[in-house]
């Protein structure tokens, strides 16, 4: 058996990692969730997102953080076309945009990775600032402060995501276009436009995602493989669209990936987050908190 | 309807023989080598549209059925030595299982849900070939070449052979599927599978008979990958580049007929072969990533859609 210690320490640092995995989840719940998006290029965004930020932390000597909020309207209007281009080309059309629009997302994944390899290489990056590669020390138990930072910065953006969702005008419109659609459109407000702007929101939150990325660790162009399966699972666990339902399944999945890690050993780590999405997809495909019966 | 068959399985066995004098004249390996991955991703390409275009369900996960493929061939040879034929077969009776248990899993999955359960199980498969220490783990293994038949000069050649044979295999099982009551049935639940419920099609059995033949032909392709690399690792052979690749080739190909996925594959595979030689194998991934994204977004029919419009306005222009 592990002694309790280390089962204690794995769970602190799984909660962390959790809270660090609802923060890059947010956009897809939102874009995903609520818009009906099937984004799977979503992972690349955030790895693009990274590099973006790499880029500024490395040319600038920009903050992390900093650089994430800098590239954040970037994003914003980065997601506004590229909604625009996926109405225009699928949703528009109707019959049969189900298939193409999931293959065109995932062509634009692979677009997106080979782009980044052919910038920036196959090699890892990471990003310097102060409190990479310090650690506070409570009892036993070494934490690392990027991670503490992570957890900070994703927990606030949790926060204020989900007032913006449930609190201002434009976010109670965005949960009205996902519930219905028509009766949105029969009191003269305009879907694709809404859905439009929180597609854009759902984007721009990448910036400080792809920041907490690769503070958390170093980043490489292949990375959003791996991410496919943690933000799917995350999103689809909490049941699509809730953001209270993503910050409880994310902190699950961090806790159980945190726990076969320092039990099973990191080899069997890819198959975690998968294993999961499967078992979830299998079992209970409408989430823990699911919008939908 | 029975001369287009004569003139079918003609043109087949013209090809089988055409594939075969090449063996006997052609000396150089080259082509061999380059061609055996055209005829692959032929196979695989195929397969991929009996679920994928007829059924429409978007298979994220050939890379899976690949890599298993590639996993049953290396396994056999480990244990028992048995020979190509016996890999092969093997390999498409674990792909149909596979098949199986893909279509019961996702049995009440559709679009989007269906996609993304498919690379998981890529990735949950490929973990555990990784940990599987008999295979040879994350380091891969190296596999000894038997002696080639007699006919043959290299083993390369008869690898190209077989390959050609389970071509005509694929293309042949997807032709009887298209013109069957399974493919009306299929094309039936991808438009509406409430409607073709209610109306009495079989859509349950129909999909699971679907993944089983798409997953063994795909299996089938993959098992001789490993005789051919001689080498397999579970990181190439679960790749998702085969995922992406077999993806854009059945749909630049068109799937509303079995020649799409082969023009496709053949297209595509053709214009790899050179950019491989010529350039980075980077170059190729996006050259394949933007042509699927502009023939989705500018030709959703695939090249296939394209011909039937041009033939569609010349006679229309003529009339």
């Amino acid at each position: 058996m592990i002694s309790m210690d280390l089962l204690l320490n794995a769970v602190v640092l799984g909660v962390l990692l959790g809270c660090f995995y609802a923060a890059v989840s947010l956009g897809l719940s939102v874009s995903f969730g609520l818009l009906d998006v099937p984004h799977v290029a979503h992972p690349a965004f955030l790895i693009l997102a990274s590099y973006g930020v790499y880029f500024l932390n490395d040319s600038f000597d920009i903050d992390p953080l900093l650089a994430g909020l800098l590239i954040t309207p970037l994003l914003f209007f980065f997601g506004l076309a590229a909604y625009r281009i996926y109405y225009e080309t699928f949703e528009k059309r109707g019959s049969d945009a189900g298939v193409r629009g999931i293959a065109f997302l995932f062509g634009i994944a692979f677009i997106i990775e080979v782009l980044i390899i052919l910038y920036f290489g196959v090699d890892q990056r990471s990003v310097s600032a102060s409190y990479i590669g310090k650690a506070w020390r409570i009892g036993d138990m070494r934490i690392p402060l990027r991670l503490i930072v992570a957890f900070g910065v994703a927990s606030a953006l949790t926060v204020l995501l989900t007032l913006y969702l449930s609190r201002t005008f434009m976010g109670r419109a965005i949960r009205a276009v996902a519930q219905d659609q028509e009766a949105l459109r029969l009191m003269g407000a305009n879907p694709v436009k809404i859905k439009q702007w929180a597609f854009g929101i759902a984007t721009a939150v990448l910036g400080v995602a792809g920041a907490l990325l690769i503070i958390v660790a170093p980043v490489d162009p292949t990375l959003d493989r791996a991410y496919i399966g943690r933000t799917f699972c995350v999103v689809v666990m909490a049941g699509l669209g809730s953001m209270t339902g993503t910050l409880i399944a994310a902190i699950i999945l961090g806790v159980v990936e945190s726990i076969v890690l320092s039990t099973v050993g990191a080899s069997w780590a890819p198959a975690i987050s998968f294993g999961m999405l499967l078992a979830v997809l299998a079992i209970r495909p409408q989430g823990l908190l699911g919008r939908r019966s | 309807m029975r001369g287009n068959s004569i003139a079918f399985w003609g043109a087949m066995a013209l090809f089988l023989l055409a594939v075969l004098l090449m063996t006997q004249v052609v000396g150089n390996e080259y082509p061999f080598f380059a061609g055996y991955v055209i005829l692959q991703f032929i196979v695989l390409s195929v397969a991929w549209s009996i679920l994928g275009g007829y059924a429409g369900y978007v298979n994220f996960g050939t890379s899976a059925f690949f890599g298993v493929g590639v996993y049953t061939a290396v396994f056999l040879v480990k244990a028992t030595g048995a020979p190509l034929g016996v890999q092969i077969a093997t390999a498409a009776v674990v792909g149909a299982l596979l098949g199986l248990a893909v279509g019961l899993l996702t049995l009440r999955m559709q679009g989007i849900f269906f996609s993304i359960a498919t690379i998981a199980l890529s990735i949950v498969i490929e973990t555990s070939v990784t940990n599987w220490r008999y295979v040879g783990g994350a380091a891969g293994i190296q596999i000894q070449r038997p002696p080639v038949m007699e006919l043959f000069h290299s083993y390369v050649q008869m690898l190209f052979f077989v390959q050609a044979l389970l071509v005509v295999l694929a293309i042949a099982i997807a032709r009887y599927i298209q013109r069957s009551w399974i493919g009306r049935g299929l094309r039936a639940l991808r438009d509406d599978e409430l409607a073709a419920e209610c109306t009495g099609v079989p859509t349950l059995r129909l999909k699971l008979l679907a993944c089983v033949v798409s997953g063994a032909l795909m299996c089938a392709a993959g098992a001789p990958a490993a005789m051919y690399l001689q080498y397999a690792d579970p990181s190439s052979a679960f790749n998702l580049n085969y995922s992406v690749t077999v993806l854009a080739m059945s749909l630049i190909g068109g799937t509303a007929h079995w020649i799409g996925p082969v023009l496709g594959a053949i297209l595509l595979g053709v214009t790899q072969q050179l950019l491989a030689v010529t350039i980075s194998s980077e170059v190729n991934v996006l050259v394949l990533g933007v042509m699927l994204v502009l023939f989705v977004v500018a030709a959703p029919e695939g090249i296939l859609g394209l011909v039937r419009r041009a033939v569609r306005y010349r006679a229309g222009g003529e009339a």
